[in-house]
């Protein structure tokens, strides 16, 4: 009887449902997280890493061996294990690092920072370059804006990033001194400032340390003018096709039986169509950089999600490698959350359903 | 004078074959007047239209002798002259207002767009208001507040017919505006249409396939086939058609009495094209 009552709600359309949506998209993150826990949960079971080997070394007794095999909980039926599990992470608690000796979390607060910088002021970069590109290649279709755009886009897409950044720091930096080199800061600078998000363009700028900032922004530019050269390939592709779609519709002839100039036509009328799509492409290019880029974060140097994780796997510390897991799939499930929810803010025709 | 005057108007596409020519000399003219062009598909009529609005498609090119409204030579005009006479002197009421209207943009802000030509940004929301009420829509403001896709397509086509007289242009093009309306609301649709046309004193060029609704709205028609007008007539004189085709399109109408059946198939002939 609930349901009919809130169905016959939406119908009148009078209020939309807001409750009833959250609790649906509430079940739906649940769930969605509840089959990463399991998947993650599971890879940890298959993979030939023995975590009893890896708490007391390949040198500790039978007996040893025994007691912290019972203490992992690992003699009991999986069900119960994946239970145990659960519970730790949801309090929190991914277990520690073989690597670092430090909690996973702990870790992982100190190295998503650096790759959250990086991947933010790449898609941001991207973002800016990548649509008006994609644009004016559109309404300049076939001709030669439009070969260009396309030849750059290319370039971005094929061009192996670590290349791209060794040249890069080859010409802009050991060169011609224009930025500054791996690392995301001096080490001059590295203890003077005191870390409070981890994000150091705006903790330097909170704190009111332009030399720091200054110093800071010298070595995020180039890592993340390459990350955001490859995202605005793809953005300004997208944003072509897109805009090639809406310059076709009859609202655009309407438009211009109107007498609305060529540019608001462009960038209001058609762009504003364009964009519903386009959050979707540019949040999953965001979710694809905030998984850390492995490449780029090793060859600049850049304390981050990518590298961490990388280094894990080479030493099999599972824990570390799941917890990793784990936040790039919350990313994943975040970001796809906040695309909806543009997509609805930008769309009318899907608001109320 | 004349308000709009059209020589030896062609419009032609290229396709793997040559150039194609969709309108192959249409000659007109037209003063404070009701024409109709009355044609099937692919007849030009639609594309006459556009190039009169100087909007034909990229890959096309028009042509003319002679391409005049109100004394202003169209046919060499500028991007930022097309831009002073469309909407403010000339406009289009499309075929459905489904497509034809911004899906994201609230009728309110497209009819504001059109009507700020002309007005101040202050007039410019009463403007809209008054015009809504004038193609007797009850709820100005709820319209005024609503996309495209919460209105019928009655509703939708009034709007659009609101949007293109708002800035009381001389020329108004009718491309099919009824076509995509249920028949109940096409006649109420029409009504309104035909009151606004006349109070204002513009004139209507009248786009559509059907021969007896243009006749009884209009004061001439043109009928064409393949790009060419095959026979021009007073509406009242639709009796005394002699081109076979123009006949044709009469005789394929369905009558409640008189059990035509099967209706007579439209003839066509390679002559008449030429």
């Amino acid at each position: 009887m609930a349901d009919t009552s809130v169905q016959g709600e939406g119908r009148r359309g009078a209020l939309p449902a807001w409750p009833w949506k959250l609790v649906k998209l509430g079940a739906t993150v649940a769930l969605t997280f509840l089959g990463l826990l399991l998947v993650t949960f599971l890879i940890g079971r298959v993979v030939p890493v023995d975590p009893v080997l890896a708490v007391i070394g390949d040198r500790a007794s039978q007996s040893v061996y025994d007691r912290v095999f019972v203490e992992l909980g690992l003699d009991r039926p999986l069900y119960e294990q994946f239970w145990m599990y659960l519970q730790r992470v949801a309090s929190g608690d991914f277990g520690e690092s073989f690597l670092t000796k430090k909690p996973i979390a702990q870790d992982i607060a100190r190295v998503f920072p650096a790759t959250m910088e990086l991947a933010t002021v790449s898609i941001i970069l991207g973002t800016l370059a990548g649509v008006p590109l994609g644009v004016l290649a559109a309404v300049r279709q076939g001709r030669l804006t439009d070969q260009i755009v396309r030849v750059v886009g290319l370039i971005g897409y094929s061009a192996p990033i670590f290349w791209l950044g060794l040249l890069g720091l080859l010409v802009f930096y050991a060169r011609l001194h224009w930025v500054s080199g791996p690392g995301r800061i001096d080490i001059s600078y590295e203890y003077s400032i005191t870390p409070a998000s981890g994000f150091l363009l705006f903790d330097t700028a909170m704190q009111g340390q332009w030399d720091a900032f200054r110093n800071v922004f010298g070595h995020i530019i180039l890592p993340a003018s390459l990350l955001g050269y490859y995202s605005m390939a793809y953005i300004s592709r997208m944003t072509r096709s897109f805009m090639l779609t809406e310059l076709a519709q009859e609202y655009i002839i309407t438009a211009r039986v109107k007498g609305v100039p060529e540019w608001r036509i462009i960038w209001v009328h058609a762009l504003r169509n364009a964009a519903v799509p386009l959050v979707t492409v540019i949040a999953l290019s965001y979710a694809g950089l905030l998984e850390g880029s492995v490449l780029t974060e090793t060859v600049f140097a850049w304390p981050g999600l990518g590298q961490y994780l990388t280094n894990s796997l080479q030493n099999a510390d599972m824990n570390a490698v799941l917890g990793g897991t784990l936040v790039i799939g919350g990313i994943f499930v975040g970001l796809n959350l906040l695309s909806d929810l543009l997509y609805t803010l930008l769309d009318p025709r899907v608001r109320r359903k | 004078m004349s308000l709009l005057s059209v020589d030896d108007l062609r419009v032609a596409f290229p396709s793997r074959h040559g150039p194609v020519e969709v309108v192959r000399g249409v000659s007109f003219t037209l003063g404070r007047e009701r024409l109709g062009i009355v044609g099937e598909s692919g007849s030009g009529k639609s594309q006459t239209g556009r190039a009169i609005l100087g909007l034909t498609p990229h890959s096309g090119t028009s042509t003319a002798k002679r391409l005049e409204f109100d004394g202003i030579d169209l046919r060499n005009a500028t991007p930022a002259q097309w831009r002073a006479l469309r909407g403010a002197r000339m406009s289009m009421v499309m075929q459905d207002p489904k497509f034809s209207l911004n899906p994201v943009m609230t009728i309110g802000r497209q009819l504001i767009e059109a009507a700020r030509r002309v007005s101040s940004r202050a007039e410019a929301r009463d403007k809209a208001t008054a015009m809504l009420e004038a193609v007797q829509i009850r709820d100005p403001a709820r319209v005024m507040a609503a996309y495209p896709h919460e209105l019928s397509g009655g509703m939708g086509q009034r709007a659009m017919i609101a949007m293109m007289l708002i800035t009381e242009p001389d020329l108004l093009i009718a491309d099919e505006p009824t076509s995509a309306l249920d028949v109940t609301v096409q006649v109420e649709v029409l009504r309104i249409l035909d009151d606004l046309v006349t109070d204002r004193g513009m004139g209507l060029i009248f786009i559509s396939h059907d021969l007896r609704l243009v006749s009884s709205f209009c004061d001439r028609v043109l009928v064409m086939y393949a790009g060419r007008v095959v026979e021009e007539l007073r509406a009242s004189d639709l009796g005394a058609a002699q081109h076979p085709y123009t006949r044709g399109l009469m005789n394929c109408l369905p009558q409640i009495k008189g059990g035509q059946r099967p209706l007579p198939t439209l003839q066509r002939d390679e002559s008449w094209a030429l």
